[in-house]
């Protein structure tokens, strides 16, 4: 695990520089930077519209970007070297860039004609062009490991939110992406399936060195599952720092206001 | 005027082979309609803003105009332009642009209805333009088109008679051919009616039945 402290003696994995977001004329994400290395866990917090969940999107390149740069695992993402310059990159090499990738969505986004099995195999085949047979048996781990085994046969509209979302993250899995983007994972769920899915999280953190990047409202996972945390308003960050530090001293008022509020509407942090 | 039976039997070779052509015309209409409305999907989905706005354009005018008159420009108006097309050729090709128009419609509904998070789901899983349509979007697109475009079909069954005007020997044209040379009209005009009609409802029961395996378009 690497902490915030850290950095600069690693090479990062992911290096957004100064990146600017417009939707029309709003400005979504306004010279955004900020570095994540190897491993780390990161979770993203701030008030609803501060541009979280677009940053997410745009790392998965669901989104593009309208200045600035980034660089995923050593390669700039959005652009290419071409005689010396950087121009903006073609399909393929997006598509390059995405296998070092993956998403798990707020709404899970299964593929609803597809069985439990075929969702978690499909991209494996088609992508990596594994053999079915190789495929699903890494499908089968994948699905035990959280927890869905007996329900490989199973398709996505007979399963409970939990259940759908816990399918959505070893569909994620299955492609062995080095950077996993979680986006609320857990907000459209049954207050009583939330901890069955934040259980595969913190396995998943436990057990992988994998990077992980989550936007969460759920502030006593956002400490428990973070190496460091980044607080976001305005789509840029105000504040980032230890859980400990984020959470027990926040230092600019913004982030102090949020948290405030955040314990009125009654959570525990 | 008196029904007669005799007439009946004597004209029915020549009604029958007018219902070959009549199904022939409909069946590789409508295959052309479904070729021709993916083509107009695909180009007004054209991030080229020329192509997709200039092939926008014709759909509306063809489906903005009637089949009759696109029939006659077809058969009669393009051969001054060097182009002769054979009676049953100019007949499909103008039932297939026309109902292509619809079908392309058909086809865009399905498509949009799918939602956003399936195409973010694809991409996310990195699978290329070409496997996300393939595995993602048509699967979960197709079926619930499969009882609007039944019923173009349909539709497009019931308006082959407009081929007797650019004299394709379908069923309306068989008919009116005999009447003309026989001077009875009551036999061969009302078997027409009754063949359209046992068609249709054979038709419409495969239609329910569709829509029952598939699902009403929303
Ligand atoms: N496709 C879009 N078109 C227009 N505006 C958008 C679009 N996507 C996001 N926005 C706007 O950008 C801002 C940031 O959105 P984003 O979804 O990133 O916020 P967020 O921090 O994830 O918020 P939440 O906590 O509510 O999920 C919001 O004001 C939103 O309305
Ligand atoms: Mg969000």
């Amino acid at each position: 695990m690497v902490l915030a402290g850290e950095i600069g003696v690693v090479q990062p994995i992911i290096k957004v520089d100064r990146i600017s977001k417009n939707f029309g004329a709003f400005q979504c994400l306004n010279e955004l930077s900020f570095e994540v290395a190897p491993g780390e866990k990161i979770a993203l917090i701030g008030p609803s519209g501060s541009g979280k969940t677009t940053i997410l999107r745009i790392l998965m390149t669901l989104e593009t970007i309208n200045s600035g740069h980034i660089e995923v695992d050593g390669d700039q993402l959005y652009h290419v070297e071409r005689n010396g310059q950087l121009v903006a990159a073609d399909e393929a090499h997006l598509h390059r860039m995405r296998q070092k990738i993956g998403m798990v969505f707020q709404l899970f986004n299964l593929f609803p004609h597809k069985s439990v099995l075929d969702n978690v195999t499909l991209a494996p085949i088609l992508t990596k062009k594994m053999k079915r047979a190789d495929a699903e048996r890494r499908g089968m781990e994948l699905l035990d490991m959280v927890g869905m085994a007996d329900k490989a046969k199973a398709m996505p509209a007979q399963l409970s939110g939990g259940q759908k979302q816990r399918v959505a993250i070893a569909r994620a899995l299955a492609l062995s992406p080095k950077i996993m983007l979680f986006d609320e994972v857990t907000s459209a769920l049954d207050p009583e399936l939330v901890e069955e899915v934040l259980n595969v999280m913190r396995k998943l953190a436990a057990e992988t060195d994998m990077t992980m990047l989550l936007v969460t409202h759920e502030m006593s996972f956002a400490n428990d599952f973070a190496d460091r945390i980044l607080f976001f308003d305005g789509g840029r960050i105000v504040e980032e720092g230890k859980p400990g530090e984020i959470f027990r001293h926040p230092k600019q008022e913004r982030t102090q206001a949020f948290l405030k509020k955040i314990i009125a509407a009654g959570q525990r942090i | 005027m008196e029904w007669d039976w005799e007439f009946v039997w004597e004209i029915m070779p020549m009604l029958l082979a007018g219902v070959r052509i009549t199904i022939l015309a409909t069946i590789l209409g409508s295959a052309l309609a479904a070729v021709v409305g993916l083509v107009i999907v695909i180009a007004r989905r054209s991030a080229n803003r020329a192509v997709s706005r200039t092939v926008g354009f014709l759909a509306e005018f063809i489906r903005g105009t009637p089949l009759l008159v696109q029939l006659y420009f077809i058969f009669y108006v393009l051969p001054d332009i060097g182009i002769l097309l054979p009676p049953l050729l100019a007949g499909v090709i103008g039932l297939g642009l026309h109902y292509g128009t619809y079908t392309a419609e058909v086809y865009r509904a399905g498509i949009e209805n799918l939602p956003r998070g399936q195409w973010e789901a694809a991409k996310a899983c990195n699978l290329t333009p070409v496997q996300t349509w393939i595995h993602v979007v048509m699967p979960q697109a197709i079926p619930p088109m499969i009882p609007a475009l039944a019923n173009y079909f349909i539709a497009m069954f019931k308006e082959t008679p407009l081929l007797s005007a650019i004299t394709v020997l379908e069923l309306m044209n068989q008919a009116k051919s005999v009447a003309n040379s026989s001077y009875r009209y009551i036999e061969p005009i009302t078997l027409v009616g009754v063949f359209f009609l046992v068609i249709s409802l054979i038709s419409v029961i495969g239609l329910r039945w569709l829509e029952k395996r598939f699902g009403r378009v929303a």
